[in-house]
């Protein structure tokens, strides 16, 4: 009998530990022939702890569970959810980039190989740089990490750069919130990250790779690290990757606390050991970027989806999405939502869909208010939109953007006049402060609505001018997107931004 | 950690942060082995790496106080961080995380009177789809309330 209880955060974050501890008191007790595999989350975060028993008839899953349950769940006795993929948020998945995370031991590089690992890695080897390249540009892979730039043309730039020394660099700095798809591939399946980033490496002639891993993840960062280390015994890594004769090698390096890294200028000045301050653009990173080389920066779920694109071929990958939206979206659907966790699909479902039929509404069960789409610099849309499909162009016509694809649901009891001053808040807490907009102007954003708050009649143009200041002033995103969030709250709700004086006359 | 917070030698401190002295782009990592070891960034780390990585004593510095996580004040003996980032915030993570200060008698990194605790404010520990979530001493804690809440503080002032 084998047993399944996941290592990932949100599992333990919600007592996994206790209960694997429980099952293994209890296997013990009763003398059981049973096997406690540690594997990542299926992504049902709702479920979690969420257990699988197989008995050589498939896994059965159980959850949430509660040390509690341990007994009945080993009698045969407690109610179960049935056939895990065959749960209905599951079943109609289509999981690429996540295939076998929530499936394997994350650390069995044997299991790995076993369901697919390495195979695009290999076909890769056979390749020529150019080859690779352009496998990756018909795939058609856009930067999962917000921006949306197309993956293959980055690589290109980099490939054709003249440099003694190239890097390839992961953007792990995931610091949005209602984003935890690259947490939980790291935890749940990093190898397929390190295949990713050697292909990357091959690609485009870098030798050395490093991911820029948030400090606020530490249990990502011991996954990462120890399958580094086991990637590099077993030749995955090194000077001679899979007997190919060609050398890369990675490094997992932690962040601080400084959320603006996740932008890749400022990451890459972390990177070195500066203060984490954007540069400005020219030079690219792609031709000036880890201390002056060429340098590949990709966020983790797009270096992630690389080893099944060569592994199932360029035109599968394609073949699913919507317009110049190719692929599958790694929603992340999160907040105050019923059914909340990670549902990887091709993009082109609407908004809708994603936050009333897949996610089930709200916890709370009352109304839906509004979802912040793609973190804190995102927009937040109200259900007047909800008919707006998961693409790129598509949200971009709406006034909103997808970002890193993170969704945050909103009852009706939110204050939006409130969430505008926070997103201000946060931009004055995690600027840079190298733009005079984003360093000054997010302060001022707070004082602005504070004083719609307290009944000035004139602050809301204020505010929004200095929104269009910010915007066109900024250097990077966090300065000229935080105007996404305020000024979507400021034109959809505004019921929430009448101020007391006027509601009192 | 108060009760080690005597100041260590340049010498202790070299050792420490000497062997990653080989690494591309070295300031980070030594300033997290510094912080791992001593619980903060004893003062006098700045001439030392200054002088190791030919940096001015402002640079260290500025790099130092770049990052929220590096701290030149002792913590109490917990350190819990409450999310305070949007997905927390729509679970009610605001009323939790005012109801935790408040009945700790502290404000945003501030340390309990009895050294037992210090609370910081995080945004965003990816635990989205189970918010309110929290980080003690490293270990994730995901859909609080007051009583889960109320578990950890007792576990943390016992």
């Amino acid at each position: 009998m084998k047993i399944y209880v996941p290592m990932d955060s949100a599992a333990t974050a919600l007592g996994a530990d206790e209960v694997a501890k429980a099952l293994a008191r209890e296997i013990a007790a009763r003398g059981l022939d049973a096997q406690i595999i540690r594997n990542g989350t299926r992504g049902m975060i709702w479920l979690e702890p969420l257990v699988e028993i197989d008995r050589g008839d498939g896994r059965m899953g159980y959850g949430p569970v509660t040390p509690a349950d341990v007994p009945a769940i080993l009698d045969g006795s407690a109610q179960s959810l049935g056939p895990v993929e065959e749960i209905p948020f599951f079943a109609n998945q289509t999981r690429l980039t996540f295939a076998r995370c929530g499936v394997i031991d994350p650390l069995d590089l044997d299991d790995y190989a076993a369901h697919g690992g390495l195979a695009g890695l290999t076909r890769a080897i056979a390749m020529s740089s150019a080859e690779i390249v352009q496998e990756v540009a018909d795939s058609g892979l856009r930067g999962r990490g917000g921006a949306g730039f197309p993956t293959g043309i980055k690589w290109k730039t980099v490939a054709e750069a003249d440099a003694d020394q190239k890097y390839i660099v992961c953007n792990a700095d995931e610091g949005d919130s209602g984003t935890f798809a690259d947490r939980m591939i790291m935890e749940g399946d990093p190898f397929t990250l390190i295949e990713g980033m050697a292909i990357a490496g091959l690609g485009v002639g870098a030798t050395r790779g490093y991911v820029y891993l948030r400090s606020e993840y530490p249990d990502a960062i011991r996954v990462m690290r120890a399958a580094v280390k086991i990637a590099r015994q077993r030749g995955v890594l090194g000077a001679d990757v899979l007997g190919s004769g060609r050398a890369f090698d990675m490094e997992i390096r932690q962040g601080a606390g400084a959320y603006v890294c996740g932008e890749e200028t400022s990451l890459l000045n972390s990177l070195e050991g500066k203060r984490g301050v954007v540069r400005a653009k020219p030079p690219l990173p792609a031709l000036e970027g880890f201390l002056g080389r060429p340098t590949v920066v990709n966020n983790v779920i797009s270096l992630a989806t690389v080893p099944v694109i060569f592994e199932k071929g360029a035109q599968h990958y394609a073949d699913f999405g919507l317009g110049r939206s190719r692929g599958t979206v790694t929603l992340q659907i999160a907040g105050n939502v019923k059914h909340g966790g990670l549902y990887e699909t091709a993009f082109g479902l609407t908004l809708g869909e994603v936050v009333n039929g897949i996610g089930g509404g709200t916890a709370t069960g009352r109304p839906v208010k509004a979802v912040q789409v793609g973190g804190p610099l995102g927009a937040y849309m109200p259900v007047s939109k909800f008919d707006t499909p998961v693409g790129y162009e598509e949200f971009d016509k709406n006034g909103g953007l997808i970002g890193h694809a993170g969704l945050v649901v909103f009852d009706d009891s939110a204050d939006m006049l409130q969430m505008a001053r926070f997103a201000m808040e946060f931009c004055a807490v995690e600027s840079c402060g190298k733009c005079t907009p984003c360093r000054i102007g997010a302060v001022r954003g707070v004082e602005t609505i504070d004083r719609i708050a307290a009944g000035d009649p004139g602050a809301a143009d204020l505010l929004t001018d200095l929104c269009e200041t910010m915007k066109d002033g900024s250097l990077c995103a966090l300065g000229g997107f935080t105007p996404f969030p305020v000024m979507s709250a400021l034109t959809q709700f505004p019921d929430d931004f009448v101020c007391q004086k006027e509601a009192a006359e | 950690m108060l009760d080690r917070a005597q100041a260590p030698s340049t010498e202790e401190i070299r050792e420490v942060v000497t062997p990653l002295a080989g690494l591309e782009g070295p300031l980070l990592p030594m300033l997290h082995a510094l912080q791992d070891t001593y619980g903060l960034i004893p003062e006098g780390a700045v001439p030392v790496l200054a002088d190791l990585l030919n940096l001015g004593r402002a640079e260290v510095h500025g790099v130092i106080s770049f990052y929220h996580d590096f701290r030149d004040h002792p913590t109490g003996r917990h350190v819990l961080k409450i999310c305070r980032a949007e997905a927390c915030q729509s679970m009610g993570g605001n009323a939790l995380a005012a109801a935790t200060l408040k009945k700790l008698g502290v404000d945003w990194h501030g340390t309990t009177a009895d050294g037992a605790v210090t609370v910081e404010p995080i945004y965003c520990l990816g635990l989205c789809a189970c918010a309110p979530a929290a980080m003690l001493d490293g270990r994730v804690v995901g859909r609080l309330d007051e009583d889960r809440m109320g578990k950890l503080l007792a576990e943390v002032r016992a």
